[in-house]
């Protein structure tokens, strides 16, 4: 057992835990954000993605002490205020989910992908891009166009605050 | 996971002395293959010293041609280092496709040779280029590091610090993934450089990477990828399983080994 | 059509949820005092239990309890069932072996149950239960349906000699063996159809809560169809009577039909509360998934498909291998036979066709619908055969298609079904326009330019939906009705809430459904509220697979609309003092026709709750209750062209353009049934390019245990696809739909492997199509 601390959406989080407790664990048990899901053993389809310190990641691999002292942002702390993030917001705009399982976890890859490229996204960078996600619902053509939408968004966004 | 206790480690010293205090102990780096393998009961550790936070593992430094990549640089850093892409861009393109973007943002260059997965990428770059692997105590030459599956001339409770080469004149790596894991289900480096033409193989072997002459051969007489034609490859020493047979692996050999040019 | 009404493309109102984290599925669920399961499982395909010591393993940290088979049944919980009876052609029926739901005398596939441990963490669970000692006399195993009939293979349970299930047959084998004995041209293929885990991303998972004062049990579930779920559990396992039982599915990550079954975990959990006196939660891991879920399709094929001179099909014999796995899930028997071979008429006039079906335990995972259900393999039998039939008669694909086509309905096929919409011209001609079909030549030479080889094909499927008509199911073999009800409650403020026994697991229903009361009463969608899903909360339905809640669901809702309305307009005549039949609902608004006076809906839904001044004799209240049961099937349709690229040198497969142009009759929401045909066609080409499940066929473990193995599509194995709609309305429901949930995985098989055998001019290829088959059959050819 060990007392993990880190910064959770902005605020600092101090929980007990195993050695042996994965990150997506401590986030969905210990800080009760289920938001964050697991949908496999094997790091790979990518339903735990959170951001690190910055960088996407997969909580899954990860222990939750390895994590100590880090900034995590989850889904649940992707936006605030009741306004959704530019790429939430493309999401549902342009049907980019489903069953909303790998949804979290594909919000916050494209967060990361577009953090990245920017608004210079083209649909063949998308796809590679989501290489680490996996999704059965959509066929991944109307995710491939909210992320497209998203970055031409916040591309837009940033230009027009320049 | 079986129960494990966690120590991170601030300097290479001690890191050592985490290990020697404790049994069973492993480093762990990126712990993009080890926590993986921990969660399915493959691998038990007593106990795990976390190297990540050792400053002194991390960083690439490009002084002319000469490379340094610390052992903790994280495959997203290889990829993206501007410094590292003018001088031996092969290396940046094979870091961009390990894994998937959330791996490579965790995993290390350090984890990977250490742990020398018969399907890495790592491997066959580290053999092509005739790099060093660097300790806690010595240098390793790539050729005599790489010993068989999983297997490496690490001592038990050694720590590779850093990997440097000399950029070749000319290096490409072609992979074909597996279809479903995306590890390398066959991935050729290859590079010419000042100690001749090199090309190494990983995914395909059955004792993990290795060099074949017959390509290096056929490059040295002809650097261009039609070279590779002529060559046999022999896939009696090649893995075999349900995504790809030894047959079709000596065939993905060639096909990689030709694009593995064309790309340099 | 209004902004909101039938026809729009609305955003989806329960998205948000999703997008913010704030979905709430079953893993999502705490209850205080919960403990964790986790499942012993058989660790061979086939054994001899010889004993079970959990003696060691009850006495590590955190454990509860470890309780096994012997202990279920000496509670007299009972064995899992297949819900549909066959019988075969002899008039006998179907021979079904006992199921437990925890093994303690034989286990027949790796991962079959044997005991459930419960403890204070997953962990602990997990720590105890690899110090379960379960000493197995190992018995030989077999994992093919063909093998597992030869003689001399193991027996897997003792009620199915040979391990032969059933051998069913449909259709006229007179007439069909006539037709191709005296046919100009008979193109004959032995076919597999792969055996695929379905995959939703929401691994199965189920809490079970006992609560002793009341003697009653809660079940929260990854279900489809909880209200079925709950019927299962009371009437054939004795978990507890119905009103004892409340089963929950909140949101569920996806389904597939996966989820419509009743598996072993939800029924041991339940009574392993009870066991135990502590809420048990149980999370299956993926390895579990692909262990236990029950899996899709495998089927092994013959088919003789007979043309006369003219090129117009004669007959069609087809002798089907079903693998069932190594017990019959809830609608295992069903699948291979009247989802199957009814639609072996395909698109086309076939005067004479005949199928048998031989189903078959194997020991492997059960086998049960999965998206699609018998009718993509039997659009894969015909479209494959039609591909091969044009090639070797020399005529383009289409037009021999097109010289076959069905063109007057009512259709009566040899194989049950009556086709009562279509035009499968209108659907054929878009996807060959959208494709440019005619340029395709062009673009192959330019393909070969550069070393590739291109490849185009085509599938037109037809199949079946709005499952199904109560009483004609229930005469072939059903043990259930499959009508659905809904209830449509408005509040004494003119919102409403629809309470449907449909259930939404991605699909959407909480914005479509609503989109149909705004359309029907003007009033916005945000006044709407779906609730599905709770026992408790919603009456007896029968939930969502076979394409059934818009066809079916929605029907229900509309019955339960049509008497609403009635009632407000009585309602308001009353108010307005004018006549029933001139009041007319508009904007929100009960109009008197042609004059000026109206009431707002909420008031008239106000007057309804107050009853100051109701019609004499009306009783007080707005809310209305229908079942729907359809009259027929419906029967979806369309056309799928497939351009592909494959690369000589390795054997992969690049998709260039993937067109489908669909007819599902008519549209509620354009936006969300785009996403179905997305969805379905990546599946689809999954099962075709990549996707297999492989067991060792020396020992029957399962090899393709994890996405390690399993090949998934992600996104870089597909294109974006070019979808269009042409319409028939159906005439047999009142919103004249169809269905669209399962056309995608349907129509993209056969497309898909036409256009790779196309490409490398070699027909014998088997899905998936990996780089390795291709490059085989792509050398082979030469």
């Amino acid at each position: 057992m060990a007392k993990v601390k880190m910064t959770v959406n902005g605020r600092q989080v101090g929980s007990e835990c195993d050695d042996r407790t994965l990150l997506v664990h401590f986030i969905r048990e210990n800080l009760g954000l289920t938001g964050t899901h697991v949908g496999c053993d094997t790091t790979q389809c990518g339903a735990c993605v959170v951001h690190m310190d910055g960088r996407s990641v997969k909580s899954c691999s990860i222990l939750a002490v390895q994590a100590a002292g880090s900034e995590i942002v989850t889904i649940e702390g992707l936006s605030s205020g009741g306004e959704l993030h530019p790429v939430q917001a493309a999401f549902k705009a342009n049907h980019g989910l489903q069953c909303g399982f790998c949804t979290p976890g594909m919000v916050m890859t494209s967060v990361d992908i577009i953090r990245r490229h920017g608004a210079q996204l083209d649909e063949a960078t998308v796809r590679a891009e989501l290489e680490g996600n996996i999704c059965r619902c959509t066929g991944y053509h109307n995710i491939v166009k909210s992320v497209l939408a998203a970055a031409a968004e916040m591309g837009s966004a940033k230009e027009a605050a320049e | 996971m079986y129960a494990t206790n966690y120590h991170r480690a601030s300097s290479v010293q001690d890191a050592l002395a985490l290990k020697s205090s404790t049994d069973e102990t492993k480093y762990l780096s990126g712990g993009m293959t080890l926590i993986a393998t921990m969660k399915q009961r493959l691998a038990a550790p007593s106990d795990l010293v976390d190297l990540r936070h050792v400053a002194d593992m991390k960083g690439i430094t490009v002084s002319g041609r000469s490379v340094h990549l610390g052992a903790g640089t994280t495959h997203y850093d290889v990829s993206a280092s501007a410094a590292l892409k003018s001088v031996c861009p092969a290396i940046c393109h094979l870091a961009s496709h390990i894994g998937d973007p959330h791996v490579r943002h965790m995993g290390t260059i350090g984890g990977s040779v250490a742990n020398n997965d018969p399907a890495a990428d790592y491997p066959a770059a580290l053999l092509a280029l005739d790099a060093v692997i660097v300790t806690d105590r010595r240098q390793i030459s790539a050729a005599e590091f790489f010993t068989g599956l999983f297997e490496t001339a690490l001592e038990e409770d050694e720590i590779v610090t850093a990997v440097t080469f000399e950029a070749p004149e000319k290096a490409g790596y072609s992979k074909f993934a597996n279809p479903a894991s995306r590890y390398a289900m066959t991935g050729v480096f290859v590079a010419k450089g000042a100690g001749g033409v090199r090309v190494a193989v990983t995914g395909a072997g059955a004792d993990g990477v290795f060099r074949h002459a017959g390509l290096e051969q056929a490059l040295s007489a002809n650097w261009s990828p039609e070279a590779v034609a002529g060559v046999t490859v022999d896939s009696s020493n090649l893995m075999a399983d349900i995504h790809a047979s030894a047959e079709y692996r000596a065939n993905l050999v060639k096909v990689m080994a030709k694009r593995a040019v064309a790309a340099a | 059509m209004g902004l909101e009404g039938i026809g729009a493309r609305v955003v989806r109102k329960e998205d948000k949820r999703f997008l913010t984290g704030k979905g709430r599925y079953t893993d999502d669920m705490t209850v205080p005092g919960m403990k964790y399961a986790f499942f012993v499982r058989s660790a061979h395909a086939h054994a001899r239990i010889v004993s079970i010591d959990t003696s060691a393993a009850k006495d590590m940290p955190g454990i509860i309890d470890i309780l096994g088979g012997k202990e279920l049944q000496a509670d007299g919980i009972g064995n899992l069932i297949c819900g549909w009876m066959i019988h075969s052609k002899d008039g006998s029926p179907m021979k079904m072996g006992a199921w437990r739901p925890l093994a303690h005398e034989t286990v027949r596939y790796v991962g079959d149950a044997i005991a459930i441990v419960v403890a204070d963490s997953l962990a602990e669970a997990r720590d105890a239960a690899e110090a379960v000692v379960v000493e197995y006399d190992v018995l030989p195993a077999v994992t093919q349906a063909s093998r597992a009939l030869e003689a001399g293979q193991p027996q897997i349970h003792p009620e199915a000699s040979n391990n032969l299930i059933f051998d069913w047959q449909l259709g006229d084998a007179d007439s069909t063996d006539a037709a191709v004995a005296r046919a100009a041209h008979v193109t004959e293929m032995k076919i597999v159809n792969n055996r695929l885990s379905p995959n939703p991303m929401e691994p199965r998972a189920t809490l079970g809560i006992y609560d002793e004062a009341e003697d009653h049990y809660t079940c929260y579930t990854t279900s489809q169809n909880p209200h079925v779920a709950r019927l299962v559990m009371s009437a054939f396992y004795n978990v507890a009577p119905e009103n004892k039982l409340r089963v929950i599915a909140p949101d569920v990550g996806g389904g597939f039909g996966s989820k419509i079954y009743i598996y072993p975990e939800e029924i041991v959990c339940l009574w392993a509360s009870k066991k135990t006196g502590v809420p048990v939660k149980w999370t299956s891991d993926r390895t579990e998934a692909f262990l236990t879920d029950a899996h899709g399709r495998d089927h092994e094929t013959t088919v003789k498909m007979a043309f006369d001179a003219d090129h117009r099909i004669i007959g069609l014999k087809v002798d089907t291998i079903a693998n069932i796995g190594a017990y019959m899930s809830l609608f295992s028997s069903a699948t291979p036979t009247y989802l199957y071979a009814t639609l072996l008429s395909g698109q086309y006039d076939i005067p004479a066709i005949h199928a048998n079906v031989r189903a078959v335990y194997t020991n492997t995972a059960p086998v049960d619908a999965y998206r699609g259900a018998g009718r993509p393999e039997a659009t894969y039998v015909m479209e494959r055969t039609m591909e091969t039939a044009a090639r070797e008669l020399g005529i383009a694909p289409a037009e021999l298609r097109r010289k076959n086509f069905i063109r007057s309905f009512p259709h009566q096929t040899p194989v049950i079904m009556n086709y009562d919409a279509g035009d499968f011209e209108a659907s054929l001609n878009a996807a060959l326009a959208a494709s440019d079909y005619a340029g395709f030549p062009a673009r192959k030479a330019e393909a070969a330019t550069r070393g590739m080889k291109r490849g185009i094909g085509m599938s037109c499927y037809i199949e079946a939906c709005g499952i199904a008509p109560s009483a004609a199911v229930g005469s072939l073999g059903a043990g259930v009705g499959l009508w659905e009800s809904a209830e449509v409650r408005v509040n004494a403020v003119g919102t409403i809430e629809v309470l449907t026994g449909s259930h939404s697991h991605g699909q959407g229903h909480e914005t479509t459904f609503a989109q149909l009361i705004a359309d029907r009463f003007g009033v916005s969608m945000d006044s709407v509220n779906i609730v599905h899903g709770d026992t408790d909360k919603v009456q007896m339905g029968m939930g969502t697979y076979g394409s059934r809640s818009g066809a079916v669901g929605m029907s229900a809702i509309v019955k339960a609309l049509d008497k609403v309305e009635a009632k407000a307009k009585k309602i308001a005549a009353h108010l307005m003092e004018a006549d029933e039949s001139d009041i007319v609902i508009e904007n929100g608004e009960l109009k008197v026709a042609g004059t000026d006076k109206t009431l707002p809906w909420f008031q008239v839904a106000l007057a309804a709750y107050t009853a100051h001044n109701l019609p004499s004799g009306m009783e007080p209240g707005l809310k209305e209750t229908a079942f729907y049961d359809p009259s027929n099937f419906t029967f979806p349709a369309g056309c799928y062209i497939c351009e592909v690229e494959v690369d000589p040198e390795t054997g992969k497969t690049q998709i260039v353009q993937f067109v489908a142009a669909d007819d599902f009759g008519n549209i509620i929401n354009p936006m969300i049934v785009e996403g179905q045909v997305h969805g379905g066609i990546a599946q689809g080409i999954g099962q075709a390019l990549l996707e297999a499940v492989h067991y060792d066929p020396a020992n029957g473990q399962l090899i393709t245990a994890s996405y390690m193995d399993y090949a998934m599509p992600r996104a870089d194995d597909l294109p974006s696809f070019q979808v269009s709609h042409q319409t028939t309305p159906c005439p047999s429901n009142p919103l004249g739909i169809k269905g669209c949930g399962e056309a995608g995985a349907i129509g993209s098989p056969p497309a898909l492997i036409n256009a790779i055998t196309d490409a490398i001019g070699n027909n014998e290829l088997n899905m998936p199509a990996t780089p390795q088959k291709v490059w085989l059959a792509a050398n082979a050819a030469h």
